[in-house]
């Protein structure tokens, strides 16, 4: 992989700060995209064959021409920098190491699509990074970037990097809006959908932090050299997040598509100890479990995931080794989900509760076999019934689990009576002999 | 109730937003800032500040888990045990930090110094484990990094 360029997180020391930036190319991009027509890069976007980088992999470009060319009503730009999904931490690297990018991609994004103000929501957990992003926002504001007239062009837009303050579910871009309007973070059915009625009732894109930050490289390079890197049908570089029992946990920038071996073994220097693998997560905790012997030959994009029945999800691997209590950690990650559903469908506010319940008899020794099937039979109910993909999230891990390590829980089930092996009273024996 | 600096922040906002309501969440961050927590009496101030039935701004309020809405010790020590951590550690560094400071989960020491809580994946999860004391992560956390780093706290 030596020869691999790093389009998102290149080894450029200090390039957070904008006078390095503009030495590699900072917002160069932006320049080009100024003097281009908007559809023309609506249409530059399109070609790359972008997909966004928060789970859903919507194509980026068709999600841009989905906003109304005329509208009387403001547009705007949602950033979405909420990261809460476990095993994900990639968001905050752009941040801390590349910030500009991020801005740059967003004033493309905000001028394809006749946009005047962008808001970055970021989790309220991540002060730190959001300082950062401000110090970064203001640079830019300062040499012109963002703000009235940007570079001469005529164009103009702000952006405001709006706090969170603790809620997975606003990572749901519906959820994300309400919370920015001043209310509950609660997701809102659709349709209609955010190009239509969106932030305050006007036509909105949210797009992933990730995303963004891919424009300028699509410009930079041209949407040809950016299709053709990584896995065909998701281009690109992706950040992948590994952590759990490996030895070099962290983010790794690789294209699309790479070996989830490869990323184990190779670039996360594999498990501790030498021990095998027995379960992993490729995409963060929402996304379908995959036994450690399937791993081998699995490619690391949305298609060849989907062939193995999961799915690349944030690109957040979670590995555990063969000594972990997977069912402790399924346990763990049904209690996340209970916590941060938002509750306002029934199947998810009461199911995650139920379904963690169930899993709390296994752990103390009080479930039975019949359990099994009622968890399943919880997760089925969650699965669709809810307005956004929380109550899947939640169901998801538990049904690849059971189809998968159902001997996990037989192990432990409690034997009630009728499960015992049948024993034939006395008088019956010598009948049946 | 808010400091002067506070008021010329919420006037900046305001042109920022298209309504008064979406000030709520970065008005309660000044509030939080300023008092340690947000009290009823806060919820109100926040509501006529903004315009807005006092309800919704303790439905905004109690939705958000970083929004304490009792008062915290000077340093609220947050231990994060979801997955990645725990995968690494995490559920015994918070019994370590418990003992070390004999409290329980949610609980504040007596003198007030120290609230420990239990948090959810606060995307740390390539520095395992770790735990957030007020704004700032301590990552790679060891029993004996905690030791030293709690008797650092003054």
């Amino acid at each position: 992989m030596a020869d691999f360029s790093k389009l998102i997180l290149p080894d450029v020391p200090r390039l957070r700060e904008l006078s390095v930036y503009e030495q590699h190319n900072g917002y160069q991009a932006l320049r080009k995209a100024l003097k281009m027509k908007p559809d023309e890069v609506i249409d530059e976007v399109k070609k790359s064959n972008l997909r966004g980088r928060g789970g859903a992999c919507f194509p980026t470009g068709l999600k841009w021409s989905f906003m109304p060319k005329q509208s009387t009503k403001p547009k705007y730009l949602c950033a979405n920098g909420d990261e809460s999904e476990p095993g994900t931490f990639k968001d905050r690297q752009i941040f801390e190491y590349n910030p500009h990018m991020f801005i740059e991609g967003s004033i493309i994004a905000a001028y394809a699509m006749g946009i005047k103000t962008v808001y970055v929501y970021v989790r309220g957990e991540y002060a730190k990074w959001i300082q950062m992003l401000q110090k970064a926002v203001d640079d830019a504001y300062a040499k012109g970037y963002i703000g009235n007239n940007i570079l001469d062009s005529g164009f103009s837009t702000d952006m405001v990097v709006h706090r969170g303050a603790g809620a997975y579910i606003c990572g749901e871009e519906s959820a994300l809006m309400n919370s920015l309007e001043g209310d509950r973070g609660y997701p809102r059915i659709k349709p209609p959908f955010p190009a239509q009625v969106g932030v305050w009732g006007c036509p909105t894109t949210i797009n992933n932090i990730e995303t963004l930050a891919n424009v300028p490289a699509i410009l930079n390079i041209g949407w040809e050299a950016f299709s053709k890197i990584g896995a065909p049908k998701q281009p690109g570089t992706l950040l992948y997040g590994i952590s759990g029992h490996v030895n070099k946990p962290g983010v790794f920038e690789l294209p699309t598509g790479v070996l989830l071996s490869d990323l184990i073994y190779k670039h996360a220097g594999g498990v501790p100890g030498g021990k095998k693998i027995k379960a992993v997560i490729p995409g963060g905790s929402s996304t379908m479990w995959l036994r450690g012997e399937e791993i081998e030959g699995v490619h690391m994009d949305a298609d060849a995931l989907k062939v193995v029945g999961t799915s690349i999800g944030t690109a957040g691997v979670i590995v555990m080794d063969e000594d972990t209590d997977i069912l402790k950690v399924l346990t763990r990650i049904t209690h996340f989900y209970h916590h941060e559903s938002c509750g306002q469908c029934t199947p998810c506010r009461e199911g995650c509760g139920w379904m963690e319940k169930i899993l709390q008899r296994f752990l103390a020794g009080e479930g039975t076999l019949k359990d099994i099937d009622l968890l399943l039979d919880v997760a089925n109910n969650i699965e669709g019934n809810t307005i956004c993909a929380l109550g899947d999230a939640a169901a998801w891990p538990i049904q690849s689990f059971v189809r998968k390590f159902r001997d996990e829980f037989e192990k432990r089930a409690k034997k009630t009576p009728t499960e015992k092996k049948y024993v034939p009273p006395p008088h019956l024996v010598t009948l049946e002999a | 109730m808010f400091s002067e600096q506070n008021l010329k922040k919420i006037d900046e906002l305001r042109k920022r937003y298209p309504t008064s309501k979406a000030l709520v969440l970065p008005a309660l961050w000044m509030a939080q800032q300023q008092f340690g927590w947000i009290s009823p009496d806060t919820m109100k101030y926040v509501a006529g500040l903004l315009d807005l039935p006092v309800h919704h701004v303790y439905g905004v309020v109690t939705f958000y888990t970083m929004f304490n809405t009792k008062p915290v010790g000077k340093y609220h020590v947050q231990v994060c045990t979801n997955v990645s951590c725990m995968l690494r550690g995490g559920e015994e560094l918070a019994e370590h930090v418990c003992s070390r400071l004999g409290v329980k989960l949610g609980e504040n020491t007596a003198d007030q110094k120290f609230t420990v809580t239990e948090v959810e994946c606060l995307g740390s999860c390539g520095t395992a484990p770790m735990m957030q004391v007020n704004d700032d992560y301590f990552e790679n956390l060891t029993n004996d990094k905690v030791d030293k780093l709690l008797s650092e706290f003054t």
